[in-house]
């Protein structure tokens, strides 16, 4: 198979006899979407979806000193975590610049005193994140392992999604909390069943062997049949997480920007014991963001129709004063919307005469405070 | 899907039916909409305005994408469908009926407009 072949995940078949268009992502064939984007998205809102997400990069982490390298390799205190809880952190360079956005799952212990955890990457990151961890366990008592094709994962997002999986499992998913995971069986699948999403919804989502993908599909696809749930294509992801105020690698995140410039120096713990891999110039960018506030990301919601996209210049007073990031046509909201980082001066909520230059023309936008969208517990 | 045999195409993907008093009805094609994805906003020439074939006209932006909406013939723009402004899922849902764009009356065409069939075969739908 040559480089440039893409690669397909063990549901291939399934999403072409769904008549899903299909579209490169980061190497990856993937499900753009099935039919009406828009409708996808609002499955998800209301009802629930159904996702293929085979292409997030899966690395494992094990042994006596796992917790002490994931410490030092990542910026986020990964020692506190206990068994069966998830954490959402970065990886960073010496620099301080972002590698990726990283899910750390510590699942139950292999064997006494050696700890085990699942790192899930962005597709377009796995390799770099792989070896950026195989590189810095160099003197720990620890084994990174690429997992990438030892997993498929399923997604099921939506309101309606823990009543589609509670037929399909004995374990306790109302013991199950956002952000945690436990192993169980879902339609007689052996599943890493975590409590996590990218879509602002509550769902799950499910790691299981490739040779099982195709059978877990299809008995979420009949068991969800009667509440709505429909297959869900990249398309509508995007547009989910955007409403959600998530961040994208790629789009509110790059090498050229550390934790703090991105709004989420929450994520950096300074207070860990022991040196981290870009603990200084993030201490230093910790210091410089107070002294002298970045660009700030805020959503932007239009007056009019016309979408903006990342890359547009977002303007005030005839001076640019920030750059579109994402930008989508809302369907929660109606309206086209944006993440931007903008000048600290812009950046309050309601700050009036700001807008988007969408191909020459001046278009008015309304600052707003991330996320878009809130779902009501 | 199926392209209707009375209209004519352009490898731009849009379709143009016969001329009633000199004027001819124009949109996108079923396979262009179902490229574009869910078509969100439509800018279209107005009333009056010269359109050229073959340069850009207006633009059609989707979840994903923008893209320039080209006439496929010489003339002058008689009427837009506002309903399609309004609406512009209508593109998606009945490209060739309700989802009609602008009406032309041609002054000029370009000697390569396709056939349905032609058109069937060039854009592999």
């Amino acid at each position: 198979m040559s480089s440039n072949e893409p690669r397909r995940t063990a549901l291939d078949a399934t999403h072409r006899a769904l008549g899903a268009t299909m579209t490169d992502f980061a190497g990856w064939d993937m499900p753009l979407r099935y039919g009406s984007e828009r409708e996808e998205h609002v499955a998800v809102r209301t009802r629930a979806g159904l996702f293929d997400l085979s292409h997030m990069g899966e690395i494992t982490v094990t042994g006596p000193q796992a917790a002490a390298l994931l410490d030092f390799a990542l910026v986020g205190n990964i020692g506190g975590v206990k068994p069966g809880r998830a954490r959402y952190t970065m990886i960073c360079r010496e620099d301080g610049g972002i590698l990726d956005d990283l899910i750390v799952y510590r699942l139950a212990d292999t064997d006494a005193g050696s700890a085990h955890y699942m790192v899930v990457a962005n597709a377009s990151n796995a390799q770099v994140v792989l070896d950026a961890l195989t590189a810095r366990a160099a003197g720990f008592d620890a084994e990174v392992r690429d997992d990438r094709d030892a997993y498929a994962l399923l997604a099921v997002q939506g309101p309606q999604s823990p009543g589609i999986l509670k037929g399909l499992t004995d374990a306790d998913l109302d013991g199950l909390k956002y952000y945690a995971g436990l192993p169980g069986t879902v339609a007689g699948v052996p599943a890493l069943i975590a409590r996590t999403g990218y879509t602002g919804e509550d769902g799950f989502e499910l790691f299981v062997k490739p040779e099982h993908a195709v059978e877990l599909w299809q008995a979420l696809t009949r068991a969800g049949e009667g509440v709505g749930l429909v297959p869900c294509g990249l398309s509508c992801r995007d547009t989910l997480r955007l409403e959600a105020g998530m961040p994208l690698y790629g789009n509110e995140l790059s090498t050229a920007l550390t934790p703090f410039d991105a709004g989420l120096g929450r994520v950096v713990k300074f207070e860990k014991e022991g040196d981290f891999v870009g603990r200084a110039a993030l201490a230093e960018a910790a210091e410089r963001a107070a002294s002298e506030p970045p660009r700030v990301l805020v959503g932007l919601v239009a007056e009019g129709r016309r979408v903006p996209r990342a890359g547009y210049p977002v303007v005030a007073g005839g001076e640019v004063i920030g750059e579109v990031t994402s930008g989508a046509p809302s369907p929660t909201l109606g309206k086209p919307i944006a993440m931007a980082y903008v000048d600290p001066a812009h950046a309050a909520e309601g700050t009036e005469g700001v807008g988007v230059d969408i191909r020459g023309s001046h278009e008015p936008y309304q600052v707003v405070a991330l996320p878009f969208y809130r779902r009501q517990k | 899907m199926s392209n209707p045999q009375q209209l004519r195409y352009s490898k731009e993907h849009e379709w143009l039916s016969g001329a009633e008093d000199g004027v001819s009805t124009v949109g996108i094609t079923e396979h262009a909409a179902n490229a574009l994805g869910d078509v969100v906003f439509v800018q279209l020439p107005e009333v009056g305005d010269a359109v050229t074939a073959g340069e850009t006209c207006g633009e059609l932006e989707s979840t994903k994408s923008v893209s320039d909406l080209y006439s496929p013939v010489s003339g002058e723009i008689t009427e837009v469908n506002e309903d399609v402004v309004n609406d512009p899922s209508l593109v998606n849902s009945a490209p060739f009926e309700g989802g009609w764009l602008f009406k032309v009356r041609i002054t000029d065409e370009p000697a390569d407009l396709l056939s349905a069939d032609e058109y069937t075969a060039f854009a592999g739908a």
